[in-house]
């Protein structure tokens, strides 16, 4: 979203609507829902200019929670609604709320035509690989051999990575990050807002009910030094608590490897993170966990047209070009005979 | 249409024969340019000031293997210096650019008929391909019609030579060597397709002269004495004064369109995905960009609809277009539009199904989904078009019902009304009712499902509205506040009232009259959507015949106009003809408990006038 309007100084509050926020006790939906109401004044976008759309799911319930406008949709479809609301108005401030199953399964089609106009709106999609409103079964994003209700001696899917997908879809931004994690996620947050096109946020999000634990090896504080590295635009590839690990490519088979900084020659080996250079955010977002890090961040974000503004542009050019249309004109175009 | 045999008795004299209408029909190869024939020779019927009504007829492959039964393509116009409702049941002239085009249409052209035939393409493999295992043309078996058999191709040829194209595109101009030929024959000027020659291909100056120069040609070999004895004139009809063009179906709803955005102030949004035969709407509506129309080819139906939802919520007319397998995958989406009481406007171009069933063939048989086909109790306004140029009005209506009472509205058309076309009275805009749309921008006492008393319909409240922040989605909401209610007494009050609001646009339709006939008698025929110029037809040679029948044919399909009741129940008997196989005339004993009887077709062709005229006949005397 480019357009930032200044408005009235508001608080946290005048995001908060008078519905009890009904999710699971321990949740990490809350956790990205007071991220989001307490990032909306900094934006400085005013509350009747902002549309949440979502689709079906816990994640999906969110626009009830955002005092802004909100449209709760169906099931997957939240990108073709929020892409018609901009088409309405393009003025508007779109976000759309989606999970790992609304937007990878039943919605996949529609996030990846979505991401890949590069409509002006902000996905953000908690990924907490299960199906938590059905109470319990294997998702996209489930790891093979997932034990669930629908899924007894182990699910035989292989799943999809959320950024991975996004970035085969030339989405022109996609970032990851933590539901618990306040200061990166209102960072992601706060860029996405600000990227002019489609922007994707993956979120870890754990659900302590159907799925507790999921992300514990690298969401939990006391992991995430080790298991995590941040990625950010035009600095080494550096983590570990010291630092003392990097990123770097294999030559010979174009692959990453971990580099011990300690060792000799490393600073000049170790990547330096470009947003703009896709091959890299596919294999950062793409590496095996726990012999490489979660990669975290702004993996890729690029500037392209987008879909609203070229909309616009089609439309000046062609009333440039015809002039505004008349209806009597139109009617009385091509063949016509008068009878007397 | 021109009774028996008047070409046949054309026979014996030079002179034009006048007669009170024809029917012809082109039928060829896909690739032979029969649908550019038939459009041509329609111009110059509707330019020469006659009633017409046209159909055409074509395959659902782009090019079908050549010279095969399936890859015939037909059009068939029918046109008369009287009204003309139909395109006519059996044609009174066949072209015939093939074996196969001869075999498919031969059983419906009249006895002793006007024949003309292609003898170039009569072929011993082409007469193979269409079954035939002697050459027709030598065996007597077309000794019943007025045959004249031509090798276009060769006259094509030798007319074009100075035009430079290669054999096979040279002898590709012969369709307008047989249109010069018809032109001939109905005496009919050239100067407008020459026109359309020059518009089309102007890119190709080598394919316009041979164009034009085969069209001549044609025309000045009707000058040769073989053929000087089938010279007719058809008079100009008597239809009200005032301007007229030609128009379509598929043409006619997206012009009504444009009209709605410019009758509403409202930008139109389209979402639609390319289908079979809906998709001419979308790419009428993607060239009015000027008009403040957008359209979005989708990703596939679903989106489709959802983009028009997201567009009608943000507060532009959100339309979607398709046929019913596109239909069939929106259901949710228009429920949704049906619980959060947004307009919508859903058009669906009827096809024949079940599935994929036959893409290029018309049906009415989605009926009962656009009534039924959608989870919970889920009303919606359907309407129905009764003739190509009816599409433009019905247009106007559905977005009218649609922003005034915040609701999808479903238009039925089909492949007959979508590809037909008839002479269409334009319309005077300035008279055109304008569609006032109200956006709420008051916060006092506001919430998302405050109900309007007269219409019950919510305010509609768009994003951008300062202080009137809501949020709706597919979950029930309370009656009173508008959040989410799981309250049974609540959800039941909202079924009601949603199915209320859907009841009382009666209030606000045109009453059902009577088209021909009596206000009361032994039988009212009672029909809707495209079946109408057949049925109107067909009635009014039953009541010349002294038979007491009436036409009624329905528009509003949900609800029914409010007099409907008392309509059916000033006849002893009604007769519901339907292209399906009995949707309409269950509703009506369901809804009437009056025991109307069914005469289904469900062919992918459109009803003759003589087999509703013999429906009839049958059932007044059984």
């Amino acid at each position: 979203m480019s357009n930032v309007i200044s408005a009235p100084s508001l608080t946290k509050k005048d995001f908060e609507t008078d519905q009890d926020v009904r999710w699971c006790p321990g949740c990490g939906d809350y956790s990205i829902l007071a991220n989001v109401q307490k990032i909306m004044p900094e934006l400085g976008f005013p509350r009747e200019q902002t549309v949440f759309v979502s689709g079906i799911g816990c994640s999906s319930r969110f626009p009830y929670y955002m005092n802004t406008y909100g449209f709760h949709t169906i099931h997957g479809r939240a990108p073709a609604i929020a892409m018609g609301v901009k088409a309405a108005n393009p003025e508007l401030n779109v976000w759309i709320i989606t999970g790992d199953g609304d937007g990878l399964s039943i919605g996949g089609n529609h996030l990846m035509h979505c991401l890949r106009r590069n409509a002006d709106v902000n996905v953000i999609m908690f990924n907490n690989r299960i199906y938590g409103l059905t109470k319990g079964q294997y998702s996209p994003t489930s790891e093979t051999g997932k034990i669930t209700k629908s899924s007894p001696t182990g699910s035989v899917d292989f799943p999809v990575d959320p950024a991975t997908f996004a970035i085969g879809c030339s989405a022109s931004f996609v970032a990851r990050s933590i539901d618990v994690d306040a200061p990166h996620l209102s960072e992601m947050i706060k860029r996405s807002a600000k990227h002019a096109g489609a922007s994707f946020i993956e979120v870890y999000q754990n659900c302590n009910v159907f799925n507790d634990h999921a992300f514990d090896a690298f969401r939990e504080k006391a992991n995430r030094d080790e298991a995590t590295i941040r990625v950010e635009h035009g600095k080494p590839l550096l983590f570990g608590k010291d630092k003392d690990k990097g990123l770097a490519i294999e030559p010979r088979t174009m692959a990453l490897k971990v580099l011990d900084m300690a060792a000799p020659g490393a600073a000049e080996q170790v990547l330096l993170h470009d947003e703009a250079n896709p091959t890299l955010a596919y294999m950062l977002a793409r590496m095996p966990f726990p012999d490489f890090p979660v990669a975290l961040g702004v993996l890729y974000c690029v500037d392209k047209p987008t879909y609203d503004a070229t909309l616009i542009e089609q439309r000046v050019a062609a009333e440039t070009k015809l002039g505004h249309g008349k209806l009597t004109d139109l009617l009385n175009s091509g063949n016509t005979w008068t009878v007397s | 249409m021109a009774s028996a045999d008047p070409q046949a008795a054309a026979l014996d004299t030079k002179a034009a024969q006048i007669l009170p209408g024809a029917v012809v029909r082109f039928a060829g190869d896909s690739g032979d340019g029969m649908q550019v024939t038939g459009s041509q020779f329609t111009v110059a019927a509707a330019l020469a000031g006659n009633d017409l009504a046209t159909f055409p007829d074509f395959p659902a492959e782009i090019r079908a293997p050549a010279g095969t039964l399936y890859g015939v393509s037909g059009f068939q116009i029918n046109f008369a210096a009287r009204d003309v409702f139909t395109p006519g049941d059996r044609p009174d002239v066949l072209v015939a650019m093939n074996p196969a085009a001869l075999k498919t249409n031969l059983a419906d052209l009249k006895p002793r008929g006007l024949l003309i035939l292609n003898t170039s393409a009569f072929s011993k493999a082409n007469l193979k391909k269409a079954g035939y295992e002697v050459n027709p043309i030598e065996d007597h078996s077309l000794d019943g019609y007025a045959v004249v058999a031509i090798d276009i191709s060769k006259n094509t040829i030798a007319a074009v030579e100075e035009s430079g194209l290669n054999k096979k595109e040279a002898e590709r101009c012969k369709n307008f060597w047989t249109l010069g030929l018809m032109f001939w024959i109905y005496g009919r000027k050239l100067e407008p397709t020459i026109k359309w020659v020059e518009a089309k291909f102007g890119k190709r100056p080598d394919v316009v002269q041979a164009n034009i120069a085969a069209l001549k040609a044609g025309h000045a070999y009707g000058e040769t004495a073989e053929i000087s004895h089938y010279r007719y004139e058809v008079p100009p009809a008597t239809v009200a004064p005032g301007k007229y063009r030609n128009i379509g179906g598929n043409v006619a709803l997206a012009w009504g369109f444009v009209a709605a955005a410019e009758l509403s102030e409202r930008p139109v949004v389209l979402g639609a995905y390319p289908i079979t035969p809906a998709s001419d709407v979308l790419h009428e509506l993607s060239r009015f960009k000027h008009f403040g129309v957008t359209t979005i080819q989708a990703e596939d139906e679903i989106a489709a609809v959802c983009l028009a939802i997201g567009a009608s919520y943000a507060g532009a007319i959100g339309i979607t277009t398709s046929s019913g397998p596109g239909i069939a995958l929106k259901g949710e989406a228009i429920g949704l539009a049906i619980a959060t009481e947004l307009p919508l406007v859903v058009v669906n171009v009827q096809r024949g199904g079940p599935s994929t069933g036959l893409p290029t063939k018309t049906e009415q048989a989605d009926l009962f989904q656009a009534m039924y086909g959608r989870n919970g109790e889920a009303p919606l306004c359907v309407l129905a078009a009764a003739s190509p140029g009816d599409c433009f009005h019905i247009a106007l209506e559905a977005v009218r019902i649609a922003v005034k009472y915040m609701t999808p509205v479903m238009i039925l058309t089909d492949g007959y009304l979508a590809n037909g076309a008839e002479p269409w009275l334009i319309p005077d805009v300035a008279k055109l009712p304008r569609i006032p749309v109200h956006f709420r921008t008051d916060p006092e006492g506001f919430h998302p499902f405050l109900r309007d008393e007269e219409t019950l319909s919510r305010p509609w409240a768009i994003p951008g509205t300062p202080e009137l922040m809501h949020r709706i989605g597919g979950i029930e909401k309370n009656y009173h506040t508008g959040h989410i209610s799981y309250d049974p007494a609540n959800h039941e009050l909202m079924s009601k009232t949603r199915a209320g609001k859907i009841a009382k646009i009666a209030d606000d339709a045109p009453e059902l009259k009577i088209e021909v006939g009596d206000d009361s008698g032994k039988l009212l025929v009672l029909g809707w959507g495209s079946t109408y110029g057949a049925i109107r037809e067909a009635v009014s040679r039953c009541r010349e015949r002294g038979l007491s029948v009436s036409h009624a044919h329905l528009r509003y399909l949900n609800p029914f106009p409010k007099n409907l009741g008392e309509v059916l129940a000033r006849f002893e008997r009604v007769l519901v003809p339907e292209m399906n196989l009995g949707q309409l005339v269950k509703i009506i004993r369901a809804e009437f408990l009056v025991p109307a009887e069914s005469y289904p077709k469900i062919q992918g062709m459109p009803f003759r006038i003589e087999e509703i005229e013999e429906r009839i006949r049958h059932t007044m005397e059984s």
